[in-house]
């Protein structure tokens, strides 16, 4: 059977067929089948999930009509969003036990829906990297083929929903960490307008460029789950006051009449064969729904990554700060301080967490911070001014989401490859815009994912394009072996 | 007040230059980045907390409106200018006191800059330019098994402090001698206290100092090396330091030396500033701009608000009792010291009481007993009402001076309606001419040998006629009048 979406299921609850706690006993075997291969989960949170599926089938019996869509439907939340009391590790060794005192916006919002948190998915150590490789607690597989990785940073809340384990997850994307492994895993991952969804309970990353989002089958699910968890939130004051459009309003308006452009820049020399066909193909069936399709440029786009990975690392440096075994995570005792504080982080941190911290703390120094940093700064502005001029002639920009489909584990193992995987997602974090990955094909078995960008709080624009294509296509409905396997 | 200067050698060579930083924390009723309390001395550690002051994972900061506010008060007090324009940046270090590794501190665009503070030393009008008046945030607190962090077997770590509203003020290198630098710290308190945004409590930290000093060739141009002296928690250890410090910094240059730029820390105990670090260990502190917080822009609307809503400060105000009630500059100066003094007398002085009598008690017993009592006159049992009641009697004649100053006494501590108790133990002066007259008669027959040397000419022979007939009165007797009195029938007999 293929599985089900958030629509359908939210029907099933209220026509009886099923209750919150089937569908929870059903993800959790799921779960239970599938995540020997894939570690998808760092852990399972099942006394708050019966607790949370208990209290949805009283709202639905009570409230049936005012109920959220969401109430009573599992899902999973990358393990860098704090829920209160359940153990919040960001995928690191030095977080290993720490328990959040609290519970994040964006997420206490989906509670307060009547969400049922399944469990804290595998990520990549504080969401740095692009193939959950860089996970403390091992990589996790891609259900399309598990030698192969489901990207990153989010492999884990992609794959779970990408194995049929639960209808939709929240990611989080600084670089591309939600559209990249969505388009590996060939699901939908939206990553919101920053601002849009607050960031309050989010481990951080890079503050100015990350943003959480949603994983989910389809773009209305992707719509429903955004709806729920976006809006101003009075402790994240870089979240926007202004009110959220309801991006279900807009969702099926189609298309016609749309200028989209693609970026020259975006198909270039490193995108796999494949992919550019998958994608030239989407671009023809957008065309045949009635969108103009014209070629633009984003001339600063081979910048863009040196960009990034100044401002990024730069941010995580001071970020990363705060893990210093005094208060909370791992410490590694030591007579004297410095010596506590150099063997914990020696200990705590993966290569790729630590190499960022120098990168960042390097581009921050006194003597360097004007040729690396500020500069940067200036060129991200460019990067955000070519992105104006360009939807001043496009309503939405289509592109590829990833040069390449899922690569096998181990093959990128120089960071500069690596880093290649994002240069087309992560234009959009550095300019602040919404950004979607829908499912546009298939190479040798592999899915492929059409990235739609829109302009700032243009996120119900991101989603109409995104869900015109896919209701004039068919690729999300093929479920992956593991979602077909354990069905 | 002022200490006895001890002026080093050498000054007649050498110029002094001293900059100052002051650190003031802001009397806001919650932190600086989220809804904790402030107050961090009478909680149990660590009670004032949250995740946000105590750096967890995942939280973010949002700006306290009301210590911006305080800032903008204070930088319009200092004649500062008010950029529209102002953001927040990370100063970045580890420290176990500071739980995110960075400290939101403001660093190439402040909340105001350029500033002036003016006070008079020994008679002479200083001005000391203001560089900047910006907002942080303010460390927890270490407790530490063992003198300091490094040889201690252990340290506990209370975080109420962590993220209280810190302004920092920083001066510019204008002062020339201890002597201004303490004078610019207590002008510098009085105002901020003054102003409402800080309480000035040199020994609880809650006002902290430190100082950049260099010496230079009299008649040169360019700055010495520049030494900055921490660790001075009164005025008098401000001033003993920087006499201590020009001392060193004398003798290295004197004996053909040169000085090295660092951190020295003053040692009270020892009377002398020792080395903390020199320059090539200085933090490279990678400031950047504290992406969880967007600029603020400040209205010019906004900031003239602030100005208007300024308490009159205490030079002018100094100078109004001065015009207004025709005190001398003493007196105005003691009776404006704190803007609670200022308030007393003006609500004496309104409640009808002569602007003399009112300065000279006030200023008088009023301020001894506050100092023995250690309790301000608002906060004691009589109250400024109180002693607008007690010294209205005085005024009108009613009780005399002794009596006035022994009810004062009683009611500072206790409390009491003076009126009442006037009236109830039955304190009323005795100023009945008849009466009086009748005792003064009997006070010379009395004293037949005071009355003889009184006139013949010894004037102290009175005292001892006076004495009769005040204590003839229990004490009650309107006494310049029993001395007219006895003047007056001395002469006649």
């Amino acid at each position: 059977m293929t599985p089900r979406t958030i629509t359908e299921l939210a029907a099933a609850l209220r026509d009886g067929s099923t209750t919150p706690q089937a569908l929870l006993a059903d993800a959790q075997a799921r779960v239970e089948q599938t995540d020997k291969d894939l570690n998808a989960y760092l852990s399972v949170t099942r006394e708050l999930a019966e607790h949370q599926a208990d209290a949805a089938a009283r709202t639905l019996e009570e409230h049936p009509e005012t109920a959220s869509p969401l109430c009573g439907i599992p899902m999973a939340l990358k393990d860098v969003l704090c829920v209160d009391g359940i153990e919040t590790t960001a995928g690191s060794k030095i977080l290993s036990g720490f328990k959040p005192p609290y519970t994040g916006t964006a997420v206490q919002r989906l509670f307060d829906a009547g969400a049922v948190c399944v469990g804290k998915t595998n990520c990549d150590e504080f969401a740095m990297g692009s193939s959950t490789e860089n996970s403390a607690y091992g990589p996790v597989g891609n259900p399309w083929d598990i030698e192969r990785v489901p990207g990153g940073s989010s492999g884990g809340s992609a794959a779970t929903v990408a194995a049929g384990s639960v209808p939709y997850s929240l990611g989080t994307d600084t670089g591309g960490s939600i559209r990249q492994p969505a388009a590996l895993c060939g699901v939908v991952g939206f990553k919101p307008t920053y601002g849009r969804v607050s960031r309050y309970g989010l481990i951080a990353f890079a503050s100015s460029l990350d943003q959480i989002g949603p994983f989910a089958r389809t773009v209305e699910d992707a719509a429903l789950v955004f709806g729920a968890i976006a809006g101003h939130d009075p402790c994240d004051s870089t979240s926007e006051p202004r009110g959220v459009e309801d991006p279900l309003a807009s969702l099926r308006a189609g298309v016609a009449g749309m200028r989209l452009g693609i970026p020259r820049e975006y198909l270039g020399e490193g995108t796999e064969p494949g992919v550019r066909a998958s994608v030239e193909a989407a671009f023809r069936v957008l065309e045949a729904q009635g969108a103009t399709l014209q070629e633009v440029s984003l001339p600063s786009t081979d910048v863009a990554l040196s960009v990034y990975y100044v401002i990024a690392p730069a941010e995580c440096s001071s970020n990363l700060a705060r893990y210093d075994g005094v208060r909370f995570g791992s410490r590694v005792e030591r007579a004297s301080l410095t010596d506590m504080y150099l063997q914990t982080r020696g200990a705590g941190f993966g290569n790729e967490v630590k190499r960022r911290i120098m990168l960042g703390t390097y581009a921050l120094s006194s003597g360097y911070y004007d040729a690396y940093y500020r500069q940067a700064q200036k060129v991200r502005t460019l990067v955000s001014q070519e992105f104006e001029a360009v939807f001043k002639e496009v309503d939405a920009i289509v592109c590829p989401t990833s040069p390449s489909v899922a690569f096998p584990m181990g093959s990128r193992d120089d960071p500069l490859s690596m880093y290649m995987c994002d240069a087309v997602t992560l234009p959009a974090n550095l300019a602040g815009v919404p950004g979607i990955s829908v499912p546009c094909g298939f190479v040798d078995g592999l899915p492929v994912g059409l990235q739609v960008i829109a302009p700032r709080f243009e996120d119900a624009r991101v989603l109409r394009v995104a869900h015109a294509y896919e209701q004039a296509t068919d690729f999300h409905t093929v479920p992956s072996p593991y979602a077909s396997r354990a069905a | 007040m002022t200490e006895t200067a001890t002026i080093p050698a050498g000054l007649d060579r050498y110029e002094v230059v001293i900059g100052l930083e002051v650190h003031a924390q802001l009397l806001t009723r919650s932190k600086m980045f989220c809804p904790c309390p402030a107050d961090y001395t009478s909680a149990a550690p660590n009670e004032n907390t949250c995740p946000v002051c105590l750096g967890l994972p995942g939280v973010l900061p949002t700006i306290n409106q009301q210590a911006v506010e305080y800032t903008v008060r204070t930088a319009v007090a200092l004649h500062c200018d008010i950029p529209v324009f102002t953001k927040f940046d990370r100063k970045n270090y580890f420290y176990p006191d500071l739980p995110k590794g960075y400290q939101i501190s403001q660093y190439d665009l402040p909340l105001s800059v350029n500033g002036h503070l003016e006070f008079p030393v020994v008679g002479e009008t200083v001005r000391c330019g203001i560089t900047r008046v910006h907002l942080e945030e303010d460390t927890g607190t270490m407790h530490h098994a063992g003198d300091v962090l490094q040889s201690a077997t252990s340290s506990l770590i209370d975080l109420n402090r962590s993220g209280v509203p810190l302004m920092e003020i920083v001066g510019e290198p204008d002062l020339r001698t201890p002597e201004a630098a303490r004078e610019y710290l207590v002008r510098l308190r009085q105002i901020l206290m003054y102003i409402g945004v800080n309480d000035g409590n040199l020994e609880k930290g809650s006002f902290r100092c430190d100082a950049n000093i260099s010496l230079r060739p009299r008649g040169a141009q360019e700055l010495g090396v520049k030494v900055e002296v921490k660790n001075m928690n009164s005025f008098r250890a401000v001033q003993h330091a920087l006499e201590s410090e020009i001392e060193r910094q004398c003798g290295v240059l004197d004996a053909g030396g040169t000085l090295v730029q660092e951190t020295r820390g003053w040692v009270e105990t020892q009377g002398r500033t020792i080395s903390q670090r020199s320059k090539e260990q200085a933090h490279d502190y990678r400031y950047f701009p504290e992406p969880d917080l967007p600029p603020l822009h400040l209205d010019a609307a906004f900031v003239e608000r602030m100005r208007a809503a300024l308490p009159e400060l205490p030079e002018a105000r100094a100078l109004r009792f001065r015009e207004q009630y025709g005190l001398s500059a003493y007196d105005a100066a003691v009776l404006t010291d704190t803007r609670e003094d200022a308030d007393t007398y003006e609500a004496l002085v309104g409640s009808g009481l002569s602007a003399k009598l009112a300065a000279n008690w006030q200023s008088g017993d009023v301020a001894a007993l506050a100092n023995e009592h250690r309790m301000p006159l608002q906060h004691s049992g009589l109250g400024v009402d109180g002693l607008a009641s007690l010294l209205r009697l005085v005024d009108a004649g009613t009780i005399n001076g002794p009596t006035a100053k022994e009810l004062l006494a009683e009611l500072y501590v206790a409390g009491g309606n003076p009126e009442a108790l006037v009236r109830d133990r039955g304190l009323a002066q005795v100023s009945d001419t008849t009466e009086l007259s009748a005792l003064v008669d009997a006070a010379i027959a009395g004293n037949p040998a005071a009355a003889a040397d009184f006139r013949a000419g010894k004037q102290q022979a009175l005292g001892q006629m006076m004495r009769a007939v005040k204590d003839a009165t229990g004490g009650k007797a309107d006494m310049p009048l029993v001395n007219r009195l006895l003047r007056e029938r001395l002469a006649e007999q």
